[in-house]
């Protein structure tokens, strides 16, 4: 019982690192991002082929695919994206789906269409008992690692200057304009570490999740979760999210697995159906 | 405008006229292709009439397809209705039952709550198909399935392929009724402006569910055409895949004038068919390249070449003494004053349309 909560727990950090950079672009810029997912599959595999080709330790291979990840974002966010703001929703979907389509394509082209593991140190492998809870060592890696960006997240946000400018733009690009806030550099930076938190959470999560080419379509759906449900006016939103859905996830698949994948696509309708605006939204004026 | 294009659609079929003798030998070598070119045609019909009429995003409308693809297939299976036709209109019904059930949920929240809500209920069904291994054969798909001939008549042949065209010549022509009827320009008020429209005593709600469960008989109807034609049905109609290259076919083609699904459902299948004969495994990266073109050039802009060209044809055909410049600048001065979220659409049918008629 309590494992599947340390599961469940792991899973729902995981999915927060994945998907808080959505949140961020769904909320600066009323962006609908659905190509988030190649970004994590792209740290995915930089670190599968600098661990397992290269021999670089996994534990250096994270920080690298993190900054290879937010690289590569910035790069499409200057490139690409930029084109496509202020186009129409309909666009925007057009546009990031066609991204998927393709980085899809691109990957099983180079890397094949078999699903890959990064070989973990065997320090991280094999799980403890601890109080009679049965605690996977990378799990409780996982754990350690997005708590940690969690807080320091929050703390960023709310402490640092850049933190404020960042919360200006979301609540109101348009007045932060005038304040003589950049927005579109607040964005641009804030989108790069989006997409490299992406990928760092791709790299942790291949062992969890699995990685081969078709991730970003089978995880986005569960990053257009967390963000509808958590909102994306915070970061406890989407935080508090990401928790509720892995360990409903987790238990779900355990105690009824009959009807595993039915729980969390019913848990999203029914919250979006009471709650339109996510669950925990402020009341908001616009 | 309109004319003209149905004396293609039919010349192409039966192999008259001259010059498109060659289009309709390739056609009559490829009679599969044609009926995929039906029910993609009519499926997009059908998102055109929620998308293009009624303004809503769906990334989720397999689901409705998938349904009736499993309903027609399971009808024809286990004898329930042996007449295609009849089994064809059942199972749209059931997509529409689903539609109307559905449309209360799509009703509410913007268009990031619609995007999920949709997607949603579409993976929602792919996990019952999944689960109900006994009723839909699960992953392995649906197979053992016999199609009857059509009206006890035709057996399904390449006669019975045409039989289809006949079907969808009749459900568009009925969408066409719709569409120009009060009701079809009473959607497009509620697209333009809700806010308006309810001030003018429409009922908005009303008018978005009854077209959204129109949409999803059509898409119903779609489905049960993919079932009959290959007598399969497969967890992969309810893909992801599905809807997001149905959003595609719409766009290639244009949406909001009817006509788009149908010319986007030919360009999308013969760039397919050329494409997977040139890298079979990796056709996908192309039609995402293809949508990010589309994007970045602009469906606006697009449009207008399109419009451009027509006109410059005509123009010259009619010897007139106004130059294409000149008419460039026209249109674009035009485009400006189109508002954009709600009029990109709108202008390109009326450019169209404009254009036809010269």
């Amino acid at each position: 019982m309590l494992t599947i909560l340390f599961d469940g727990i792991a899973y729902g950090m995981l999915l927060f690192v994945l998907a808080c950079g959505l949140s961020v672009t769904l909320g600066v810029m009323n962006f609908v991002n659905l190509a988030h997912g190649a970004f994590a599959m792209a740290g995915g595999y930089i670190t599968l082929v600098l661990v397992n080709r290269a021999g670089v330790p996994f534990f250096a291979g994270l920080p690298i695919a993190f900054v290879a990840t937010a690289i590569i974002g910035a790069v499409f966010e200057r490139t690409l994206y930029v084109h496509v703001y202020n186009g129409t929703p309909l666009d925007q979907v057009l546009f990031t789906i066609g991204l998927v389509f393709m980085s899809v394509a691109a990957v099983d082209y180079v890397m094949g269409s078999q699903q890959v593991f990064i070989q973990i140190p065997s320090v991280l492998q094999g799980r403890f008992e601890l109080f009679g809870i049965g605690i996977g060592r990378y799990r409780l890696l996982i754990i350690i690692v997005c708590g940690v960006l969690a807080v320091a997240l929050q703390l960023i946000l709310s402490g640092t200057r850049f933190g404020s400018r960042l919360r200006a733009s979301v609540d109101d690009a348009r007045v932060a304009r005038g304040l003589g806030i950049d927005v579109n550099r607040v964005f641009a930076l804030t989108f790069a570490v989006g997409s490299g938190l992406a990928g760092l959470g791709g790299a942790l999560g291949a062992e969890i999740l699995g990685l081969d080419p078709t991730f970003p379509l089978k995880y986005m759906v569960y990053f257009l979760i967390v963000v509808t449900v958590g909102g994306t006016s915070s970061i406890t939103g989407p935080f508090l999210a990401s928790l509720l859905i892995g360990i409903a996830d987790v238990a779900g698949k355990y105690y009824v697995p009959k009807f595993g994948a039915f729980v969390i696509y019913t848990i999203m309708i029914v919250l979006l159906i009471l709650r339109p605006q996510g669950l925990f939204a402020r009341a908001s004026s616009r | 405008m309109e004319y003209a294009f149905w004396v293609a659609a039919f010349t192409s079929i039966f192999a008259f006229g001259g010059w498109l003798a060659e289009l309709s030998s390739f056609f009559s070598n490829r009679h599969l292709i044609l009926t995929e070119i039906a029910w993609l045609g009519l499926f997009a019909l059908s998102l055109d009439l929620i998308l293009g009429y009624a303004g809503i995003i769906s990334l989720g409308h397999a689901a409705f397809f998938g349904l009736g693809s499993y309903a027609a297939a399971l009808f024809a299976k286990h004898a329930i209705i042996n007449e295609p036709v009849l089994a064809l209109i059942v199972s749209g019904c059931i997509a529409a039952l689903l539609g109307f059930a559905t449309s209360f949920l799509v009703l509410r929240g913007a268009d990031l709550t619609r995007l999920m809500v949709t997607l949603g209920i579409a993976l929602i069904m792919r996990e019952i198909a999944n689960q109900l291994p006994d009723l839909t054969g699960g992953a392995d798909g649906l197979q053992g399935v016999t199609i009857a001939p059509v009206l006890g008549m035709f057996a399904f042949d390449i006669f019975g392929h045409v039989a289809y065209v006949y079907c969808l010549a009749v459900l568009f022509l009925l969408a066409r009724r719709i569409v120009y009827s009060p009701f079809g320009l009473s959607l497009r008020a509620v697209k333009g402006n809700p806010l308006r429209s309810s001030l003018i005593g429409m009922s908005i709600n009303s008018r978005l569910i009854a077209i959204y469960t129109l949409a999803a008989f059509y898409a119903g109807v779609a489905g049960a055409l993919l079932a009959q034609t290959t007598a399969f049905a497969s967890l992969d109609v309810f893909s992801f895949e599905r809807s997001a290259d149905l959003l595609l076919v719409l766009i290639i083609g244009g949406a909001g004038y009817l006509y788009g699904g149908l010319i986007g459902a030919v360009i999308f299948k013969l760039m397919q068919d050329w494409i997977a004969n040139l890298t079979p495994q990796y056709w996908q990266f192309w039609i995402g390249l293809v949508l990010v073109l589309i994007v970045l050039i602009g469906r606006e802009r697009i449009g207008l070449w399109f419009a451009m060209a027509r006109s410059l044809a005509a123009r010259a055909l009619h010897s007139s003494d106004k130059s294409g410049a000149s008419l460039l600048r026209e249109q674009r001065n035009e485009l400006h004053h189109a508002s954009r979220w709600n009029g990109d659409i709108d202008h390109r049918s009326e450019a169209r349309r404009s254009g036809g008629d010269h």
